[in-house]
């Protein structure tokens, strides 16, 4: 490539959409990104921390790591936070007022949406949330196009004062491909000054803010119609598409030179005339969307004709067999089908300190709820403990409800560490304010575990790694006015059973800490596996715990050596003590 | 199998190493000058769950996934993932299985059994099929954690590109102490005499 005269080297690296998004904040020169951990989105901030240039923090939650983000954009800087869809739930309040007040540097919200909930509990488009938030709403549909959106992204923010929602989802967040690297962009701080009009969004500022939003957002559409990202692609005569996001790779998948396609990058505010003038070429266009019918109600709202929902699913992920089998009515040819067979559901890992907490929970004959984390597994059998899982801090307002409404019920509470310090604590205030008889139990693993072991403010470290601050749970448990409180070590089930037994007794708010770090992070430090001897009576017992390492091989039951990690829970259970650690070969 | 294009399905059970074997056959692909896309799963379906991880390269690749009855290859970890994915097999496709048994929760609880006769249900004229014993293979060199490069070597050895760009994909993917290790399971994959 000549550039200035100069032979330049083309770099291109092999990146996902994650990746591509940390690196596109990189070359556009942000100074300061935020994230709370949650597939899809994590590894956005992961890789960000990477670099020295960016001051990186993981907040204990999304509202939090927009508040901050946006504090850095008003400084002066650019700024970008990432987050899953329903993390964007949590963030809403911070980023709606956003929009009202503009931007100083740009700003950015990356949100990770999760079309057939590979690790979600809902499949929310949130591209309505960007239509409704009234930011601009770009969907890149490969990870050059990630770090491409995030680059004119921050460009278009400043340029029309405005946050930008970049929406991606798990086949765009996890989907690698090859992305052209560039330098980093000099940015720099645009200067800071006092300017209560425009960052005090009080009803007097707020409605002058409304007027001028509108007239941004007119401008906004203008651009739309210029805007690069939108473009025509191809001259197919069978087919004419509207398309985004990855539904763009399975078009051009299943259609190529069949089709002609409008590619929006861009998705709100829309380019209207750019539309209107595509569709009036055709007799017929399909609007392909993975997920709601978000551009195709847009679009007939303009009193446009197009085919969507009706034919293609709202349900799940989108692909290119689906869209052969409804435009094309092609079925792929298939080898000659195979039994069914079991299927193999995620489990906590062997030697998760949860396990032996969930089994003893299981004697108290509590009602239990529980929350989103590895320990939501729980709730899967053998074990089958945990009756409500809703959302981040759910399982502590939830059991409150249920501790008023069955006064009779033993009420248990289980969360982890992380998700505690992310929303439970303002249920814990609920409970000690409003006098709920319920114990919690914080499963404290030191480490955000689920999304791949992040730090968070208990666990002493910064996303950079470095020390810092740590947050006392029990400090913080003490001071929320529980009075009843233990910190207990999760393997030993006989701690573990006295501290719960006497606190769902107890008749006053109540919290369990039941602490050993996830057996993940522990891994180097090996324990000696353990095994089981003659005195086994075959009773099965053990199999209650659902250990992947102890095994029912139908007249006996076996512990495997390979994947136990020595957490000796089951040897505390074993009623003719047949389980012991073995001895060093 | 064509060597400018194919499909590939990586499977196993969560915490194989599915994950740097798809690395390094993208970074093969991209070193011999061709488009590549790749697809992981993260988060819930790594607690021990069965992942998939999707390959794909050609001169221009769009979708970045591998759609049933598309795969020229299958590289199954774990018995019950191969017979689980192997109708994403195109017909004549290839399924380089490891001949180990790794129990689902179903079966540990005794709720299901584990599936006999894997490879005489597998046994078909319509795909080959070929098992690999590569849990004893990484016992032989000492690192059972390798297990997932000598099942690359394996497949690298049908998939053609060429021996030393295999070798510069595994110098960027692993780090410098690893490397040793990782190059000589790559080597004792490729050379097995099964293929």
């Amino acid at each position: 490539m000549e550039l200035y005269g100069e032979r330049v080297t083309v770099i291109k690296k092999l990146l996902s959409g994650n990746e591509a998004i940390a690196r596109g904040a990189y070359e556009a020169g942000v100074r300061a990104a935020t994230a709370y951990p949650g597939t899809p989105s994590t590894e956005i901030l992961e890789n960000i921390a990477q670099y020295d240039e960016i001051y990186s923090e993981w907040a204990p939650n999304e509202k939090v790591a927009v508040e901050v983000a946006q504090g850095a954009c008003f400084a002066g800087a650019r700024s970008l936070v990432a987050m899953k869809h329903v993390g964007v739930n949590v963030a809403a309040d911070p980023l709606f007022s956003l929009s009202y007040t503009g931007v100083n540097g740009g700003f950015i919200v990356v949100s990770a949406d999760d079309p057939g909930m590979h690790s979600s509990q809902n499949e929310q488009d949130n591209r309505y949330y960007a239509k409704f938030m009234k930011m601009v709403l770009l969907e890149p549909s490969d990870s050059q196009e990630a770090k491409d959106f995030v680059l004119a992204g921050l460009e278009i923010s400043e340029q029309f004062d405005i946050p930008v929602f970049l929406r991606t989802t798990t086949r765009i967040a996890h989907s690698k491909g090859l992305v052209t690297l560039g330098e980093r962009a000099a940015a720099p701080m645009r200067p800071y000054e006092k300017n209560m009009a425009k960052y005090v969004v009080v009803p007097a500022n707020a409605r002058r803010l409304r007027l001028s939003l509108e007239q941004r957002l007119h401008k906004l559409a203008r651009f739309a119609e210029t805007f690069p990202g939108n473009r025509i692609e191809g001259s197919g005569k069978e087919f004419a598409v509207i398309t985004s996001g990855i539904s763009y790779q399975y078009t051009k998948e299943a259609l190529g030179e069949k089709a002609t396609i409008l590619k929006l990058g861009m998705t709100f505010p829309l380019p209207e005339n750019l539309i209107k003038n595509f569709i009036a070429r055709f007799e017929r266009v399909y609007v392909i969307e993975e997920g709601e019918p978000y551009l195709e109600e847009q679009i007939k709202a303009m009193g446009l004709r197009v085919v969507g929902k009706e034919l293609l699913p709202r349900i799940g992920e989108m692909s290119t067999a689906v869209i052969k089998q409804v435009l094309l009515q092609e079925e792929a040819v298939l080898t000659e089908p195979l039994p069914e067979m079991p299927a193999r559901p995620p489990v906590l890992c062997p030697g998760c300190p949860h396990r032996g907490v969930f089994y003893v929970i299981n004697k108290l004959g509590a009602v239990v709820t529980t929350d989103i984390g590895c320990y939501t597994l729980g709730a899967l059998p053998p074990l089958n403990s945990g009756e409500t899982s809703i959302c981040m801090g759910s399982s502590i307002g939830n059991a409150m409800g249920m501790s008023k409404m069955l006064p009779d019920k033993k009420i248990v509470a289980t969360i982890g560490d992380s998700t505690f310090l992310h929303s439970g604590v303002t249920g814990l205030m609920d409970v000690v304010y409003n006098r709920g008889i319920l114990t919690l139990v914080i499963l404290d693993n030191a480490i955000t575990g689920m999304t791949g072991h992040q730090h968070h403010p208990g666990t002493g470290f910064t996303v950079k790694n470095q020390p810092t601050n740590k947050i006392d749970l029990e400090a913080v448990v003490r001071a929320c006015g529980v009075k009843k409180v233990w910190t207990v070590n999760a393997y030993n089930l006989t701690e573990v059973e006295a501290a719960l037994t006497e606190a769902v007794h107890s008749g006053e708010p109540a919290v369990v800490i039941t602490r050993q770090p996830c057996v993940l992070i522990e891994k180097n430090k090996k324990r000696l596996p353990y095994s089981i001897d003659k005195n086994c009576k075959y009773c099965k017992m053990c199999l209650r715990l659902g250990c992947p390492a102890i095994e029912n091989k139908a007249d006996a039951v076996v512990i495997n050596p390979a994947l136990c990690n020595g957490c000796g829970v089951c040897g505390q259970i074993c009623k003719f003590q047949a389980i012991g650690k073995e001895a060093q070969s | 199998m064509n060597h400018a294009a194919a499909n590939v399905l990586i499977v196993g059970v969560g915490g194989q190493g599915t994950l740097l074997a798809s690395k390094i056959l993208g970074l093969a692909a991209q070193l011999s000058g061709l488009d590549v896309k790749q697809s992981e799963v993260h988060g819930m379906a790594q607690r021990g769950g069965s992942v998939v991880t999707y390959v794909r390269f050609a001169a221009k690749v769009y979708s970045p996934l591998v759609e049933k009855g598309q795969a020229d290859m299958i590289l199954a970890f774990e018995k019950l993932e191969a017979l689980r994915w192997a109708n994403y097999l195109k017909i004549g496709g290839t399924l380089i299985v490891n001949e180990q048994e790794i129990l689902p929760m179903p079966v540990i609880t005794g709720e299901a059994k584990y599936p006999g006769q894997i490879f005489e249900k597998l046994a078909r004229q319509d795909i080959r099929v070929i098992p690999v014993q590569a849990v004893r293979l990484a016992g032989e060199i000492g690192e059972l954690r390798a297990t997932n490069v000598i099942l690359l070597g394996v497949a690298a050895r049908l998939l053609g590109f060429k021996q030393e760009v295999w070798q510069q994909a595994i110098e960027e993917a692993v780090p410098a102490k690893a490397l040793p290790v990782n190059l000589g399971a790559f080597t004792r994959g490729w050379n097995l005499q099964a293929v």
